[in-house]
């Protein structure tokens, strides 16, 4: 199910400002890719780019290709609507909608989408969402409880468990744990971990160590100098990234020298 | 890549998507049928009628027909919100224009310099009593409100800050923007009885309700203002020395005096269209009168209540002569106060 | 807290009238200050209380004066039901608008539009009422008097259409409209408001989900504005129970209870009747209006309590 993305020479603009140029990239199927870089460097951009949400701000555009499965992101007639249902993501700060219960936030992006549901369709959903997100069993008793009502480790399970109940091919992830304390970090880790097995994900870290951790291939972003756009500096397989990087940047990076 | 098969048709990106024009050709045509309504018959708010529903109702089955359903929905919501927007505002032009075209006539030098005293039948008449009760019961209010809502407001930032009693006035402030002003004239009007009897009518009344209505607003944005100057600069000068009442008169007010000299224009703007408080309290009259304080005084919103209900032919033209003064005058106020707040707005960054 | 200038007087026998000029001025001007407050407080009270004092004489005064009625009650009764009646038709026309138009302004306009758009709006807000009155009463009643005709025809097995429908307009159902577009702004600005600050964290949630922006805004935006709007209806409706001059001219006022709005007999709202009946009306005739006055006022601050209360209720939540 899960599918592997093909970037070419793209570059994101805002209006006339160019934040990030020239990424080239094949994102695998069904494992754990990186972003690692200083900050401001463009990697949230380019993260988003890939489901379209950075056209949230206006005058935001993309020249180049993003290709999934063979279609192409950005052709003019695919709807972002549509590229999102397929590409799922999770923030930074958990965003559980406040006004709903655990049950109903699993729920709401399937909601959107079929007209009626029956409940025990729903019930299926619920539990397979949040099995899949290891917190059925630290909620199955209050499902109708507020999510809000969680600890923020739990929220951002609840919110991996919204994005994956409607089934994405891709799950991206913006600095996911930034806001989480150590064991909550962990626990999502080892979640990323299994997830792997059925979708293919992609995330933002600040953290090296979590890049190294989780993931099977990183991608290295840099600024060339301040005021420049963002880059790609070097995309390789983990293990040869953190032990062997092609670029002297990529391991002045790596080493702590700058960042 | 086998596995999608088992859903093709919600996996496939590339769905029929109407062009990007799709929504002005269905906006170029609704206007057509429109125009078509109108040069049947049909009057102008009804033609608008037409075509807003022939949008509203296109745009979306053209949407449902090749898109889907969740785009029709999305579509219908935009061209609701949209015509929203422009039902709205068909009133707000259609008054100022009805206003101008009737009141231009009649609204000449006379009309601005002569009062209705001894004016009978055809005669020439005039607002200029109006116009002089106008300026001093609207002044009078506003030499009581701008004190006591400054200082007020004051209070409320430098001294009450997180008191009980500062709370409480915030939110009686708030409510008091609510009162009817008729009611605020009937406030005026009974503390003016119980003290001089119950025949009693004078302009300083009506400058007393008018108060009560300013109030409020002065308050409030004098408060706005007064918070958006930054505490530094209150430390900066109790550093070196300066009392605080000396701090607040000489540098937290003239750093936001903009601000609050926009808020009081806006005030003074709200007030001076009231009708209500002044009929029942400065009542009406159509000779000049100077002094606030002894007998009835007129002014223009009263001047045109009171020419409409005349009912005669002139009596209405003589409204709509007021009436555009009275806009003239509004809006001048409204323009005067915006403009006072971009030259001298605070320079927050924001 | 104090942040004056007099140093701590090392020698606690400093004779209190050794204060130094400066220091006076700070008591002055702080009395000053507080005393405002005070003053807006005791105005609040004054009104209540004047408005009693005069008004109370009117609850009871000879029969003659509350005619077609035989008591206070009986009088005011009328009235208020044509004062509900109006404000909530003007409601429900308007309410459905200011979200709409509110929404346009946060959400769907275009940056460059949504400034000058907002300003057109507050612009309505600037026109005087008794404009509105004329207006309403001389251009839109003919209108809706002709619209009158063709609502009695088609849908008159509605009580609201019932007619006979008066060609002149002046009736309640023209009232209503104008105090609908009186009432209009005020509203959109209260829901305008909330539906910015809905956190932008929670409309990506929801468009990270696959929803178009109409859902996005069911989803993220209504339920987080819910009680901002409920706050706006109310200080709508707060306005529309007390506007006074609009409704005096336009509507032709008759004592009875109904619900047909398109006739030409309406009841008065207990503004307008305040307005229309003061010129002549003697001193007994004066402390009734005043006495009804004072229902008035109990009626809006009221209503503009609980709308204030509900919308500081709503973002103390929201904080959390």
């Amino acid at each position: 199910m899960a599918k592997s993305i093909d970037v070419s020479d793209l570059d994101i603009y805002y209006g006339s400002f160019k934040a990030v140029e020239g990424v080239n990239m094949t994102i695998r199927a069904k494992a754990v890719t990186a972003f690692i870089g200083p900050s401001g460097c463009g990697k949230s951009t380019f993260l988003r780019s890939l489901n379209r949400m950075h056209e949230v701000i206006p005058g935001a555009r993309v020249e180049g290709k993003i290709v999934v499965d063979g279609q192409s992101l950005y052709d003019a007639s695919v709807d972002p609507v549509a590229v999102r249902r397929q590409i799922g993501m999770v923030f930074q700060r958990p965003n559980p909608f406040p006004t709903m219960s655990i049950y109903d936030n699993v729920l709401a992006g399937n909601r959107l989408n079929s007209k009626r549901m029956k409940k025990s369709e729903a019930d299926t959903i619920v539990e397979k969402s949040l099995k899949g997100a290891n917190l059925w069993n630290e909620v199955k008793d209050r499902l109708g409880k507020p999510g809000m009502g969680l600890s923020g480790g739990q929220q951002q399970r609840l919110c991996i468990a919204r994005a994956i109940a409607v089934e994405p091919q891709v799950l991206l992830m913006d600095e996911p744990c930034s806001a989480l304390d150590p064991i909550s970090t962990s626990a999502i880790e080892d979640l990323i971990h299994e997830l792997k097995s059925e979708y293919t994900i992609v995330i933002v870290t600040h953290n090296m160590q979590q890049a190294a951790r989780v993931s099977d291939d990183t991608g290295f972003f840099n600024l060339k100098a301040t005021g420049q756009p963002g880059h790609l500096v070097e995309f390789n397989a983990t293990k040869k990234m953190f032990s062997s990087p092609d670029e002297e940047s990529t391991e002045a990076y790596i080493s702590g020298r700058f960042g | 890549m086998t596995a999608l098969d088992t859903r093709p048709a919600e996996t496939r990106l590339s769905k029929p998507r109407l062009p990007q024009w799709a929504p002005l050709l269905v906006v170029a045509v609704a206007v057509a049928l429109g125009l078509l309504a109108w040069m049947v018959g049909a009057n102008i708010a009804l033609a608008v009628l037409v075509a807003v529903a022939a949008y509203l109702v296109g745009m979306p089955a053209w949407s449902a027909a090749v898109e889907s359903r969740r785009a029709a929905v999305d579509r219908l919501a935009t061209g609701l919100v949209w015509s929203a927007f422009l039902v709205a505002m068909v009133p707000l032009v259609w008054l100022i224009v009805t206003v101008v075209k009737n009141g231009a006539s009649t609204v000449d030098m006379n009309f601005l310099t002569f009062s209705m005293r001894g004016v009978i039948g055809d005669e020439q008449g005039g607002l200029y009593h109006a116009l002089i009760g106008t300026l001093l019961i609207t002044g009078l209010a506003a030499l009581i409100s701008v004190p006591v809502g400054i200082l007020a407001a004051v209070y409320l930032v430098e001294y009450g800050a997180k008191s009980r009693m500062a709370r409480v006035l915030t939110f009686l402030v708030d409510v008091m923007t609510g009162i009817p002003s008729i009611v605020a004239g009937l406030f005026a009007l009974s503390l003016f009885v119980l003290i001089f009897g119950p025949a009693v009518r004078l302009g300083f009344g009506g400058s007393v309700a008018l108060s009560l209505l300013m109030i409020p607003t002065v308050v409030r944005s004098t408060e706005e203002m007064l918070r958006l100057v930054p505490d530094d600069l209150r430390e900066a000068s109790y550093a070196l020395g300066v009392p605080k009442w000396r701090t607040i008169l000489k540098v937290v007010i003239p750093t936001c005096v903009g601000g609050i000299v926009t808020g009081v224009v806006l005030a003074i703007s709200r007030v001076i269209g009231e009708t209500a408080p002044l009929l029942v309290v400065a009542g009406f009259t159509s000779s000049v009168n100077m002094n606030p304080f002894d007998g009835r005084m007129m002014t223009l919103p009263v001047f045109i209540y009171t020419e409409y209900t005349d009912s005669t032919a002139k009596g209405l033209s003589y409204a709509w002569g007021g009436a555009l003064v009275l806009i003239v005058i509004v809006m001048a106020l409204n323009i005067i106060a915006r403009i006072i707040g971009k030259i001298f707005a605070p320079k927050t960054g924001r | 807290m104090t942040s004056t200038a007099t140093r701590p007087d090392p020698t606690p026998e400093a004779a209190p009238d050794t204060k130094t000029p400066l220091a006076l001025g700070d008591r002055i001007f702080r009395v000053l200050a507080v005393g405002s407050g005070g003053l807006i407080m005791v105005a609040l009270a004054g009104v209540f209380i004047f408005l009693a004092i005069e008004g109370y004489p009117g609850l009871s005064v000879d029969e003659d004066f509350y005619r077609p009625a035989t008591s206070f009650l009986g009088y005011a009764g009328p009235l208020l039901f044509g004062t509900v009646l109006a404000a909530i038709i003007a409601l429900v026309i308007a309410v459905p608008f200011a979200i709409g138009i509110a929404l346009f302004i946060s959400h769907y306009a275009p940056r460059r539009l949504a400034v000058p758009v907002a300003y057109l709006i507050d612009l309505l807000a600037a026109v005087p009422s008794v404009v509105f009155g004329l207006w309403g009463g001389r251009e839109l009643a003919q209108h809706i008097g002709g619209i009158s005709v063709w609502l009695e025809e088609n849908l008159g097995f509605i009580p609201l259409f019932a007619g006979p429908a008066a060609k002149s307009g002046n009736t309640m159902l023209t009232a209503a409209v104008v105090l609908a577009i009186m009432i209009l702004p005020i509203t959109t600005a209260i829901c305008r408001e909330v539906f910015a600050q809905t956190p932008r964290l929670h409309e990506e949630a929801a468009l990270a989900l696959g929803a178009t922006r109409w859902e996005m805004i069911r989803t993220s935006v209504f339920p987080y504005a819910r009680s901002g709007m409920v706050s706006a209806v109310m200080l709508g409706l707060g306005r529309a129970l007390g506007e006074t001059m609009a409704v005096a001219m336009i509507l032709s006022a008759s004592p009875v209870v109904t619900l047909n709005i398109i006739s030409g007999s309406s009841p008065a709202t207990i503004a307008s009747n305040i307005a229309s009946n003061y010129k002549e009306a003697s001193p007994d005739g004066q402390a009734v209006l005043i006495a009804t006055g004072l229902v008035l006022f109990a009626f809006t601050f009221g209503v503009n309590f609980l709308a204030r209360y509900l919308a500081g209720r709503g973002e103390r939540r929201m904080a959390r």
